[in-house]
């Protein structure tokens, strides 16, 4: 089974590491995994993409052609990227950004996702691992063990009990 | 050693003559280049020659070290590839006034900020001789060039300057008329360690003295004696009497700054025990 | 043991440059390649090896060949603009003979292009991107993995021939991050050797070879004194402008690669066991083709791939053999339409060859090459 995830927003807000540590955790549960990434000249700010593609099975064409999941975490990613959103697709937005939800028939999750990384831990750096928490939550594409190791085999030490509770708060987001 | 002896030890058999015109200066230079060589008894295969492309980079071939004829302007990045990777090598960079500052320019300025153990010897004969006599960014303001039929319009560089400004840590000049002081700051630019400029000043009575109307290579050589001042002289020379002359022997030395290559070493030292 | 690591093809490059025994590279910054450049300044001083980012593009191709002279193994990496800013000194080590790799990830061009996307228009800059004949060898990866076997074997052609390798990647693979397992030891992997002189250093002739046609190449510092030129030159590597010299040099650089296409050119085959009709591609845009393959014999349609690994020296004999097998062949590249002409050469008009070019900075997806495929054997 093939699985297309694409992680939309601004350039900093995490996306591309968001989307290594989750195909990174698709090896750890013995998958195939591609991530790729499109991104402009800007370091921060911009609309950028991180794409993800999981899959029992060889992966050759490695960019998301259906996606099941798109994550937008800015109005801009949202506009962008969710053309080709169809209704068995799941759209994820970070509410504090998005207002404008485009109209694709599937599926849609309105989450305080960078709302809860200022409340729960003090800082917004944390949004795109409550992303990746909330995402995993979502759909099971991977564990949560290997999400979890995934995730601290990538932040930096001594953030690692708050980016385990950012997880935490980002499955607590999907009821 | 005389002078028999140090081309049969030297020079390699058969690669003579050389093709440069008679009364060429870039003989006296490589001889120069020879002779100190010969005074520090270097082991041959301890030595790099790298030469760019023009009259004087020629100098490579007739010369029994391991040597590099390389691209037009291109002497000094081969040298760091030959000087980094196996920093025992003594690299010695020969090249020419249009070869080292304008399409190699940008290469000069980075070696010297770097200050990489490299000896470059300039062969400045102020034009491109070997493509018929253009202008090159050292032919004085002023001058006739084939390129320049109405007289140079465009400043021309102090390479001694630039290099000093640029980082190099070893800057001398001296003369084809002053043979003996160029082969002792050429021997000095050896044993310094650390980026070394050497300007030779040169004649090229063919394509520069005779569209300059400078005479033959014997009044070719009396101007470089008239215009060159030693550097001591020269500090005490009033402004106004500087005006068409400039200095020669060791005009900039420092030491203590710390070499490309060791610094280098220094670095892997810096992985290898952060592992 | 071995590590199961997700890795970008630049950095898969990397580490098969450890693996190869690297220990020089100089470079200067460009986007799609630049973390071949940032994780060599990080490893290599690990292994003892030194990297320096140069002043400029042609300045790095300099420190290479110099490099190379003191028998180390070296690499550079760059893209398009790059790429053609290093072309003169890439002629000048086809002709003194310089092993090196030469990493190009190719961009959208002309100029400064689209420096993030992806393109496969520097395919003819590779092969004739320097000034007069030359030989040289462009080998091609489509996957993470490819990309570190390919670099372990363009050290090994590169010494073996002494002659420049260019790994000619695409931004589709160089930026992807993918599977790929790593042994933690990499001296199991075998170090390429350049052939060393076996006669007495007074009488080492730099270029005077045996039946390889390959001639043996001491270091400097090694003994044997030697002189490099980019001048035409003669067995004795001083420079000689007769005729006969001209010829002699020419026809040996030719002769040492093309007596050798066995060992140099690879394609793979993939699902062509029974194929009426090919698709021709590589790198980045194989990727799509494996896909569009799979999905046409879903669909009944008897469609293989044929992917060039090697992408220069062209692989001749192999397209003239496809050529023999299938009804028709559909080249789809990632530019306007270069490699398409070299596979019509070769097939001479024994079947339709077509051409599905994709130029728009994204790579064709698999259902967009599928209509391709079934337009032109539709029109077979």
């Amino acid at each position: 089974m093939r699985q297309e995830f694409r992680l939309s927003g601004t350039g900093g807000q995490g996306l591309i590491l968001a989307g290594i540590i989750l195909a990174e955790a698709a090896l750890l549960d013995g998958k195939l995994a591609i991530q790729s990434q499109s991104y402009g000249p800007e370091a921060r700010g911009g609309a950028s993409k991180s794409e993800v593609i999981i899959s029992d099975e060889a992966i050759h064409f490695p960019k998301v052609t259906k996606p099941g999941v798109l994550l937008a975490m800015s109005q801009d990613a949202c506009d962008k990227y969710s053309h080709d959103l169809d209704k068995d697709s799941v759209l994820i937005t970070d509410s504090l950004f998005v207002s404008k939800v485009p109209d694709f028939g599937g599926k849609v999750y309105e989450l305080p996702i960078t709302h809860s990384a200022r409340e729960g831990l003090g800082k917004i750096l944390f949004a795109n691992i409550i992303a990746l928490g909330a995402l995993v939550k979502l759909t099971g594409v991977v564990s949560a063990e290997s999400l979890e190791k995934a995730v601290l085999n990538r932040v930096p030490k001594g953030t690692e009990d708050k980016n385990r509770k950012a997880l935490e708060i980002g499955m607590s987001l999907i009821k | 050693m005389n002078m028999e002896e140090m081309i049969n030890k030297y020079f390699r058999p058969g690669r003579l003559p050389h093709i440069w015109c008679p009364g060429c200066g870039n003989g006296v230079v490589t001889g120069c280049v020879v002779k100190a060589i010969a005074k520090l008894d270097l082991p041959k295969d301890d030595v790099a020659v790298i030469s760019g492309i023009g009259c004087s980079s020629r100098a490579s071939g007739y010369l029994d070290f391991n040597t590099v004829h390389s691209a037009h302007g291109r002497a000094i990045p081969f040298a760091t590839g030959v000087k980094l990777a196996d920093p025992k090598l003594n690299v010695i960079v020969l090249t020419g006034d249009g070869d080292a500052t304008a399409i190699g320019g940008n290469h000069f300025i980075h070696a010297c900020r770097r200050n990489i153990d490299l000896t470059v010897v300039v062969y400045n004969n102020s034009i491109y001789g070997m493509t018929g006599g253009q202008y090159s960014p050292m032919t004085p303001t002023g001058s006739k060039a084939t390129t320049a039929p109405y007289g140079m319009i465009e400043p021309d560089f102090n390479l001694t300057e630039l290099a000093r400004a640029a980082g190099a840590t070893f800057v001398a000049r001296a003369t084809t008329f002053h043979a003996q002081m160029l082969s002792d700051l050429i021997v000095k630019g050896i044993q310094h360690k650390g980026f070394s400029l050497i300007e030779a000043v040169s004649a090229c009575p063919i394509s520069f003295g005779r569209q300059n109307k400078m005479g033959g290579p014997a009044e070719m050589m009396m101007w470089q004696r008239d215009h060159a001042v030693p550097i001591a002289a020269w500090d005490k020379l009033p402004e106004e009497k500087k005006e068409g002359k400039f200095p020669i022997g060791v005009l900039y030395e420092v030491e203590g700054r710390k070499e490309y290559t060791e610094a280098y070493d220094e670095l892997i030292a810096m992985a290898q025990g952060g592992k | 043991m071995s590590r199961v690591l997700l890795l970008q093809g630049n950095q898969a490059v990397v580490e098969g440059a450890i693996a190869a025994g690297v220990k020089f590279f100089a470079g200067y910054p460009i986007t799609p390649s630049t973390e071949v450049a940032e994780s060599l300044a990080e490893k290599l001083p690990q292994v003892g090896g030194k990297f320096i980012q140069m002043e400029d593009e042609i300045a790095s191709m300099g420190a290479v060949i110099g490099a190379s002279l003191t028998g180390k193994k070296v690499m550079t990496a760059t893209s398009g603009p790059g790429f053609s800013l290093k072309q003169e000194l890439i002629g000048y080590a086809c002709a003194a003979e310089i092993p090196l790799v030469i990493v190009n990830v190719q961009r959208v061009g002309p100029s400064t292009g689209q420096p993030t996307s992806p393109s496969q228009g520097d395919l003819m800059q590779a092969r004739w991107g320097t000034h007069g004949d030359h030989w040289l060898i462009a080998l091609t990866p489509a996957s993470v993995p490819e990309c570190f076997e390919l670099t372990l074997r363009a050290y090994a052609l590169s010494e073996k021939y002494r002659v420049p390798v260019i790994l000619l990647m695409d931004e589709v693979i160089g930026h992807m991050r993918e599977k790929i397992e790593l042994p933690d030891d990499y001296s199991e992997f075998p170090q390429a050797e350049r052939k060393q002189p076996d006669c007495k250093p007074e009488d080492f002739k730099a270029y005077a070879t045996d039946e390889s046609l390959v001639p043996a190449m001491p270091a400097f510092g090694s003994g044997y004194r030697w002189h490099v030129t980019g001048l035409v030159h003669d067995e004795t590597g001083f420079p000689k402008g007769t005729p006969a010299a001209t010829l002699a040099a020419a026809n040996r650089q030719r002769a040492k690669i093309e007596n050798n296409l066995d060992d140099i050119v690879q394609v793979e085959n993939y699902r062509m066991e029974d194929a009426e009709f090919a698709v021709v591609a590589f790198g980045g845009g194989a990727r799509t083709a494996y896909e569009t393959v799979d999905m046409a014999r879903k669909e009944g349609l008897k469609v293989g791939l044929v992917r060039p690994v090697t992408i220069w020296p062209f692989a001749e004999a192999q397209m003239k053999e496809l050529a023999g097998k299938v009804k028709g062949i559909l080249v789809h590249e990632l530019n306007c339409g270069q490699y398409v002409h070299e596979v019509e050469r070769a097939v001479n008009g024994k079947v339709p060859v077509s051409l599905y070019a994709k130029y728009d900075n994204e790579p064709a997806t698999p259902a967009q090459l599928l209509e391709e495929v079934k337009k032109a054997m539709a029109a077979l």
